[in-house]
């Protein structure tokens, strides 16, 4: 069939590459490329196939982890935490019984399943890839439509390879001219979460596009992927270009040999086509961008650094008064107040939105030669295996260790707190995450969400300091 | 699943907006390997002292809310992941039908996969509903999806629109996955020109 010869985006050319079977309503049978799965949100997913008798349609397409639960100690110990322990233990029993690829949890190769997808060659522009959490998005980076799925699409995808999906609408955030010194990926999407809201982009797939995207590497993009949850839609996406092709050559899964040079000829004609409409638009300057912080508990609560705490009261909206009052309140925090003077207990410098090895270089270029401020614990949790030991064959753990963080096992950690890290009620921490929630990192935790390099710079100084005064 | 057509219930108020799912159900629980019994730590910070003494304030807590199987709530419900313990936790409390200005959206997709209704209605609406909410137990509501539409205590009717797929499935309790396997024949044909064109995938 011709295909009709409107400007496609590249969110349009994904999905029409996938679309398997179309319903009268416009529902579309779409193929999965790549399923991630984990031990939280897979459990109920395999009970469902074994009450139904049914098989996992493409275990070779299949690739399970645990992350989520396990303890960032040495695992050789086992997991102390029961119910950790048997989650964990469920997914061995599951993968074993569906035949499922799984990556144990003392192998080098483990980690946060958003770090180990790109980082295997798993992920690869132009597929569609899920995984039963929501910050699958982080895949987006490299061209894939990639999105966080429930457990009943879990099983679903298990079942059949296919999820049934309605097409998103399109949106472009294009981030133009050139991000200044001391900013990050981090910052420029919590800059752009606090310009257009954690519903700002509910219903779409986000293009990020622009002179200051294209400049990100890998990571940079990847953190920027991340948290497009965070935003509201479902999926970001990067154009897939020469920094994505010489990411993904090499790796164990990539294509190689003459299928190398064929995909790269498909992934090239992956990019929107010029002329290409878009159902909403955002234009941002980079060079207006600061190092950003959070001062609530929700993502779009972020201000530059050099900003202070607002003051509810300034703010005409009743409910929006009272939701900041709320804000102000839980994280213990005084109107007016300026942000970089908020003294921290703890830092967190991991995640699947920072826990690259690019994101522990960054905070080891500010920790080093400097010591954790008296009264901070920092602890520093590698997204992977590989990226802990590529850190370790760097020198960047003796940097760490030297300037007193805690340099400890790959996993989710303290992103979550549904391991044995956790903040204690009222804990101050900045953190390198993704979420401020209330409770996110432990019931009455207070998160602040930076980037690595601030991170590291409020570990030195036990504030959230601006990291450019660290120069 | 169970089938969702007709509901006529008390409804609790719970007008906050940005409800995230690590407020519907805190990480700590979602060590289960069930689906089941999640009910009692539904909102768990909001509903529970440190002590595990339940707060008074909350309106889960209250009568007659604890019987409570609508839930009006505020804008971006259901925000943050996509744990599916978030409807669980809904249902196992006899959540079976949430409305909202809008909604996230994994958390709105999860809701149908459970036979959980959620109604997404203009804002001034949602308030009314808030309003009779908060009358209690005698401002029983009705939410039918077969007429797409709710009737409110004072016999106002409210309509709503459902995507008619979705809508299907729920009235009938079907299950998406015997749906789609009756369509193999589709995704067979489709991997078979994937290995010609797109040997890499
Ligand atoms: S690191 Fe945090 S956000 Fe990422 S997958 Fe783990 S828990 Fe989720």
């Amino acid at each position: 069939m011709v295909q009709s010869a409107k400007p496609r985006t590249l969110f349009d050319k994904i999905w029409d590459a996938h679309v398997v079977d179309r319903m009268e309503d416009g529902t579309c049978l779409i193929y999965i490329d790549r399923h991630l799965v984990h031990e939280v949100t897979s459990p109920q997913a395999f009970e469902g196939l074994r009450a139904t008798g049914r098989k996992v349609r493409r275990p070779d397409l299949t690739t399970a982890v645990a992350d989520h639960n396990i303890p960032t100690s040495d695992r050789r110990k086992g997991i102390a935490e029961e119910e950790s322990r048997i989650q964990v233990e469920t997914l061995e029993e599951n993968v074993k019984a569906f035949g499922v690829p799984y990556i144990p949890i003392l192998d080098v190769r483990q980690g946060i399943v958003h770090i180990i997808g790109p980082e295997l060659g798993l992920s690869q522009p132009g597929m569609t890839i899920v995984c039963g959490d929501s910050h699958t998005s982080t895949h987006g980076a490299l061209g894939a439509l990639a999105f966080g799925i429930g457990t009943s699409e879990v099983e679903h995808v298990l079942a059949t390879q296919t999820l049934l999906q309605r097409p998103a609408k399109n949106m472009r955030i294009s981030v133009e001219g050139t991000l200044p010194f001391g900013c990050s990926g981090k910052d420029m999407i919590l800059a752009i979460i606090a310009r257009i809201g954690t519903a700002g982009g509910t219903g779409h797939v986000i293009e990020y596009a622009g002179e200051a995207v294209r400049a990100l590497d890998m990571a940079g993009r990847m953190t920027v992927c991340n948290m497009t949850i965070e935003a509201g839609a479902r999926a970001g996406l990067v154009a897939p270009d020469e920094t994505t092709f010489a990411y993904v050559k090499g790796r164990p899964h990539a294509p190689s040999a003459a299928n190398w040079d064929k995909a790269v000829a498909y992934w090239r004609t992956l990019p929107s086509d010029p002329g290409a409409t878009y159902d909403k638009e955002v234009v941002l300057k980079a060079a207006e961008i600061v190092p950003m912080v959070t001062w609530g508990t929700s993502p779009e609560d972020a201000l530059p650094v050099t900003e202070r705490v607002p003051d509810p009261a300034a703010t005409a909206d009743e409910k929006r008064r009272a939701a900041m009052q709320r804000m102000v309140e839980y994280m213990g925090l005084t109107p007016g107040q300026k942000l970089s003077e908020v003294t921290i207990d703890k830092v967190f410098i991991g995640s699947c939105t920072n826990g690259r090895i690019e994101d522990l270089r960054a905070a080891a270029a500010v920790a080093k030669g400097r010591k954790v401020a008296d009264g901070v614990y920092a602890m520093v949790v590698p997204g992977s295996g590989l990226v802990k030991k590529q850190a370790e064959e760097e020198g960047i753990d003796r940097i760490l260790i030297e300037a007193g963080f805690d340099w400890r096992e790959p996993g989710c950690s303290m992103c979550l707190g549904m391991n044995p890290d956790k903040l204690k009620p009222g804990e101050r921490c900045a953190s390198t995450s993704n979420r401020n929630f209330e409770g996110r990192q432990g019931p009455g935790g207070r998160t602040h969400l930076v980037s690595p390099a601030m991170a590291a710079a409020a570990a030195v100084t036990g504030r959230l300091a601006d990291v450019r005064e660290l120069g | 699943m169970q089938k969702f057509t007709t509901l006529t219930a008390i409804a609790a108020p719970l007008p906050l907006a940005n409800v995230d799912t690590d407020k519907i159900i805190p990480a700590r629980f979602l060590k289960t390997i069930k689906r089941t019994g999640l009910g009692k730590n539904l909102f768990n910070a909001m509903r529970y002292n440190e002590d595990g003494s339940e707060k008074p304030d909350f309106v889960l807590n209250q009568e007659p809310y604890r019987k409570a199987e609508v839930l009006i709530a505020g804008e971006n419900f259901g925000c943050g992941s996509s744990r599916e313990h978030a409807p669980w936790a809904l249902l196992d409390f006899g959540i079976r039908c949430v409305i909202a200005p809008d909604f996230a959206d994994i958390f709105h997709n999860n809701c149908f996969k459970n036979g959980i209704l959620p109604i997404k209605l203009p804002a001034e609406q949602v308030e009314k509903l808030m309003a009779d909410a908060r009358l209690g137990g005698n401002a029983r509501i009705t939410v039918d999806l077969e007429k797409e539409e709710i009737v409110r205590p004072n016999g106002e009717r409210i309509g709503f629109k459902i995507d008619p797929f979705r809508r299907h499935c729920l009235l009938n309790g079907l299950d998406d996955i015997g749906l789609t396997m009756q369509r193999a024949g589709a995704i067979d044909s489709y991997e078979a020109k994937l290995r010609e064109t797109q040997p890499w995938r």
